[in-house]
């Protein structure tokens, strides 16, 4: 009896991690789908434009498992749990014991109901696997569709666009990342695309995948009518919670795995974290999944802890988003794209012809989200204001400013942050 | 130069920057206050304008390559053994300003040092010689008024001291830090001042600034300062130091007051000085509440009332023609120690011919107020501080030779925490951030390391001070005080030894 | 594995009211970072010259030398795409592998320091090390005001 984690991502590092802080002995099993030690999901982007090699990128050591006492089953996906037996049950029928358990499934790729879907040269874009096989087939495309032009969709068009090939990207809302930037910042991205040859189709969305008599692709209609001719569709417009394992069970779910703050299910002792799991939101106090990486790790970190017998509770999920589109650094995180009901704040600094932009949205007097493009430079002071919940009256110019330095905070906060004494002790009267 | 008066384009010194070694840091440039260095951004060097350097040696001491040297080379006027070229450039200064030259620390005119004319002694054959590594070596000194004898009663046969002493301070030295103001130099130096005091068993001395209030706490290490402008004294201020003292005059200004320009009057200083914000401090050249010795008394009473007996008060004047005199009446007053600031005592501001030119030499004004004081028998009525030019711990010894009860110590302590007597500390620009209270330059001071380093100084002087003794085969500095007979003059004339009241070496 | 114990870790304390401006800690910073470890000749002769990685923040008169805090919970860790930043859980150091960077700056958006700095050209981050080959980090050393202090602290 043990620890076993379904999934093998970067929450599941983050449990191993949190576990082995506290508990070195107890056996933990890793039952992984995926047939490779964690890797940087992201890094996909790079290895399919040939950036980083396979073996490059490993989130961890190639002994990380080893040392941290974990059996890993790699290429061995989780079927079902029987809760009351307290087992994991994997793709072949071995069972798995276990005494607590993380759901780290992650999520899956929605795929939409397009005519012309099934078949060759559809591609989606988020494991190794889905790059190895667009790489593979990559020398032999010359026009790609990429329908999304969210994150996912934009590093798959940006990968493909530096192989040669001649990308379009095709969005259903009026802007290209809707969901994680604001209006300003999705405009300099996409006419930073532009700018480089990417072309960006808005208020559009494929209807049907159009194939030659040998299935191989040669083109996609539009709602409005017009073909794209193209080699391959890459299908990039988001991911779901991969919730299949909990089926069944009394686990509950909504969208995704519903925990509470300590990242527990409902069942006792078992847990979910990253991806799947719909934890409590930072800023409007809701349950929502938050698909986003550092928010994953800590999910796995906070319920690995508690795995391991602790009580520590998960702060909640702050959206944030870091991209580097050809040069232009791009920040999001919190509130980006506040309501137009006057309880917000904004402020707004932009000089377009440097491609410096940068966005402050405050509720109540407390920073509640930025956006940040160009200069992004010491953002995090941003980002620990907004996750700190810091009033920010008496200083928030000073935030806006594209130096921005840690001294602009005001002394108390800036000393207490560095965990110095904050009352006005006479500095020097008594030996420091 | 370009832009500039000619007065100010005569520099002193030259600035030798090693292009094989300059790494283009800009920390010289960031440390100099008086904007010697700039930057070339284009051709990423650094240049100087050395007509701007005062020569403190900041640049040099913070350069991380040791890529810069720093040498004094005045341009050469033609010679002339009496307008040197300081004359000529003063001279020129006066002309294009009208102004009063000022300048700062004490007189550097070469004027005989007594201390390098007197010698000690040393214990050979016939008396033996102390090693203070082993055996007791007294370095305890107290000041304050002694009674002119001592009375003890007996209590079933155990004795008892009946006299009733007035109060005394108790030093672990015979050493004492000397009056500088809170505003003269900066809050962070008088932290290290206080705190070395503290340390050391001895004391610091607020000069006429007020006590800050977060050093009340350590009043007992704490002389507190009563002149002519009255800053920042009230009663808690009086009570809140170990002794109070009355200062009538200072070596490097006698006969002239204070001036503290109102750009250096911050919330602080102003709150501590109980001044508006802005407004010049003007210490005036006398008390106007003192004419005479009786006037005088008057004040030394009040302050005795006002701390109820139980300080001693001292009174500080500079060294002058008639100090012995002076003295005396000092001393009829009721002074319980007197000071003697000689010609060679720093400040912080002084009109340069005043200065160069006003006082006497410390030794020879100790020398004739001890006499007196013998003479008078009264002596022992109160001690006697001596100040003004005290470089090292022979001069100390040397000074209790001549008569001295404890030495105050004021440039030394400077240097210790980085002085390097450039002598512009009116200008508010110190770049080693004592004489400045520019936010920006003071924090140069750190309390802890300026703590440090007096403490190892007044030590150090200390454990000197004990082998000189153990040399002349005493154990306890009271044995030394006032005993000539362990100086000898070396190249003095005779009616300067007399002075001294000392034999010329060998004799 | 490691057995868990109590462990002290290293830290370096900015203290702003005794920091003079000077940015020789960034001097030794950059020393400490080359490969001849001599600022003359690093500064003049390596390229790329090392960056600072801790450095002066300036605002008017006050300063300090601010560098890695080398968190206990680290959110530059949390969000490494790429594996690159991670937390020694021996020495509690967070180390930075910018062989592995890859430039997202997801770490730059989540430092709440602003301690991490970004070397745009070569598209990967720096900051403080703690200097593994030293007892006591260069810029502690060659602070001229005790301006920087190590300390260590339990966790």
């Amino acid at each position: 009896m043990g620890y076993v984690i379904i999934g093998n991502c970067i929450a599941a590092v983050g449990a191993v991690e949190g576990i082995r802080r506290h508990d070195t002995r107890t056996p933990i099993t890793i039952l992984s789908k995926e047939p490779y030690p964690a890797y940087g999901r992201p890094l996909i982007a790079n290895y399919l434009k040939g950036k980083v090699a396979e073996s490059e990128i490993a989130l961890r050591s190639p002994d990380f498992y080893e040392s941290h006492g974990v059996e890993v089953h790699l290429g061995c996906p989780a079927t079902t749990i029987r809760t009351g037996q307290r087992q994991v049950v994997a793709e072949g029928g071995m069972a798995f014991p276990y005494e607590r358990l993380l759901i780290a499934t992650g999520g899956d790729p929605f795929l939409p109901p397009i005519a012309g879907l099934e078949g060759p040269n559809v591609h989606t874009f988020v494991t190794l696997d889905d790059a190895k096989a667009l790489r593979q087939e990559a020398p032999s495309l010359r026009r790609v569709v990429v329908v999304g032009g969210g994150l996912i969709g934009l590093k798959a068009a940006e990968s493909l666009h530096d192989l040669g090939i001649q990308v379009t990207i095709v969005e259903l809302a009026d802007r290209i990342l809707s969901l994680a930037f604001d209006e300003v910042a999705g405009r300099l991205i996409a006419h930073r695309l532009s700018e480089i040859g990417i072309q960006i189709i808005t208020e559009n969305t494929v209807e049907e995948i159009l194939r030659q008599r040998d299935g191989t692709i040669n083109g996609a209609r539009l709602k409005d009518g017009n073909i794209l001719a193209c080699d391959a569709v890459v299908v990039a417009i988001g991911v779901r919670p991969n919730i299949a394992v909990v089926e069944g069970t009394e686990i509950q779910t909504q969208r995704g795995i519903l925990v509470d703050e300590y990242m527990e299910t409902n069942v006792p002792g078992i847990y979910a974290a990253g991806d799947v799991a719909e934890a409590k939101d930072w800023h409007f106090a809701e349950w929502r999944v938050v698909p986003i990486w550092p928010n994953a790790y800590r999910q796995g970190m906070v319920a690995g802890q508690n795995m391991a017998g602790q009580r520590i509770s998960f702060s909640g999920s702050i959206p944030m988003n870091s991209i580097a589109f050809y040069g232009i650094p791009t920040i999001s995180v919190g509130v980006t794209n506040p309501p137009d009901d006057g309880s917000y704040e904004v402020h707004i600094s932009l000089t377009e012809e440097e491609k410096s932009y940068r966005k402050l949205v405050f509720k109540d007097g407390t920073l509640v989200g930025a956006v940040l493009v160009g200069r992004v430079e010491r953002a995090g002071i941003l980002t620990g204001l907004i996750r700190e919940k810091r009033p920010a009256e008496g200083f928030k110019e000073a935030l806006l400013k594209e130096d921005l330095s840690y001294l602009d905070l005001p002394r108390p906060l800036r000393k207490e942050k560095l965990g110095l004494p904050t009352e006005e002790v006479p500095f020097g009267v008594r030996a420091g | 130069m370009l832009f500039k008066p000619i007065h100010q384009s005569y520099g002193d010194f030259s600035i030798e920057r090693d292009p094989q070694r300059c790494i283009g840091c800009q920390v010289c440039l960031r440390q100099c206050s008086y904007g010697v260095h700039q930057y070339n951004d284009r051709l990423c060097e650094l240049t100087q304008d050395e007509s701007r350097c005062v020569g403190c040696h900041r640049c040099e001491a913070l350069c991380p390559t040791g890529a810069l040297t720093i040498r004094r080379t005045p341009s050469d006027f033609r010679e002339n053994a009496l307008w040197e070229p300081t004359y000529i450039k003063n001279i020129y200064k006066q002309a294009a300003t009208g102004g009063v030259l000022l300048t700062g620390m004490g007189n550097p005119a070469p004027y005989p040092i007594y201390w390098d004319r007197m010698l000690l002694d040393a214990s050979q054959v016939t008396n033996p010689s102390i090693d203070p590594l082993r055996e007791p070596m007294e370095l305890k000194t107290f000041l304050g008024c002694r009674p002119d004898a001592l009375e003890v009663e007996y209590d079933g046969g155990v004795p008892r001291l009946k006299t009733r002493f007035t109060p005394q301070l108790e030093l672990d030295y015979p050493l004492l830090f000397s009056a500088m103001s809170y505003g003269s130099i900066n809050l962070n130096v008088h932290k290290g001042l206080a705190r070395a005091a503290e340390a050391c068993g001895i004391l610091y001395n607020t000069g006429e600034g007020g006590l800050h209030p977060s050093l009340y706490t350590y009043g007992k290490n704490t002389i507190v300062q009563v002149a002519s402008g009255r800053f920042g004294v009230h009663a808690d201020y009086l009570r809140a130091g170990a002794a109070v003292e009355i200062k009538i005059g200072q070596g490097a200004k006698p006969g002239i007051g204070g001036h503290l320009p109102g750009e250096k009057i911050g919330r602080e200083i102003s709150l501590t000085r109980m001044i508006p914000e802005g407004s010049d401090a003007i210490s005036p050249a006398p008390h106007h509440d003192i004419y005479s010795i009786e006037d005088l008394r008057q004040l030394i009473y009040a302050l005795k009332e006002a701390t109820d007996y139980e300080k001693p008060v001292f009174v500080k004047i500079a060294a002058v023609h008639n100090s012995a005199a002076i003295a005396s009446g000092m001393v009829r007053a009721g002074a319980d120690v007197i000071c003697l600031d000689g010609f060679r005592g720093g400040t912080g501001a002084a009109p340069t011919m005043i200065r160069n030119n006003v006082g006497i030499p410390v030794e020879l004004a100790l020398a004739s107020v001890d006499d007196r004081l013998r003479q008078e028998g009264i002596r022992n009525q109160a001690s006697i501080v001596v100040a003004g030019g005290i470089r090292c711990s022979a001069d100390v010894v040397k000074a209790i030779a001549l008569g001295a009860d404890a030495v105050y110590i004021g440039t030394a302590a400077l240097i210790a925490v980085g002085c390097t007597l450039c002598q512009r500390c009116y200008t508010g620009k110190c770049p080693w951030g004592i004489a400045t209270n520019d936010p920006y330059l003071a924090k140069r001071v750190h309390p802890d390391i300026a703590a440090e380093k007096l403490t190892n100084l007044v030590k150090a002087w200390g454990h000197e001070i004990q082998e000189m003794l153990g040399g002349m085969g005493i154990n306890a500095l009271e044995s030394l005080r006032g005993n000539r007979d362990k100086l000898r003059a070396v190249g003095l004339h005779p009616a300067e030894m007399e002075v001294l009241g000392i034999k010329p070496a060998g004799g | 594995m490691s057995a868990i114990q109590q462990r002290k870790r290293k830290r370096v304390v900015p203290i702003e009211e005794a920091c003079i401006g000077c940015r020789l800690c960034e001097v030794a910073c950059v020393t400490e970072h080359s490969r001849s470890k001599d600022p003359v000749r690093a500064f003049k002769e390596e390229n790329p010259r090392p960056r600072p990685r801790n450095v002066l923040e300036e605002r008017g008169h006050e300063s300090f030398s601010l560098s890695c805090r080398h968190c206990t919970e680290p959110h530059c860790v949390d969000a490494c795409i790429a594996g690159a930043m991670v937390r020694d859980s021996e020495t509690g150091r967070v180390i930075h592998h910018p062989e592995k960077c890859v430039g997202c700056w997801s770490c730059v958006m989540n430092c709440p320091f602003g301690a991490i700095h970004m070397d745009r050209e070569r598209s990967v981050i720096y900051k403080c090390d703690l200097c593994p080959e030293r007892e006591r980090p260069a810029c502690v050393d060659a602070c001229p005001n005790r301006a920087l202090i190590l300390i260590e602290v339990e966790e």
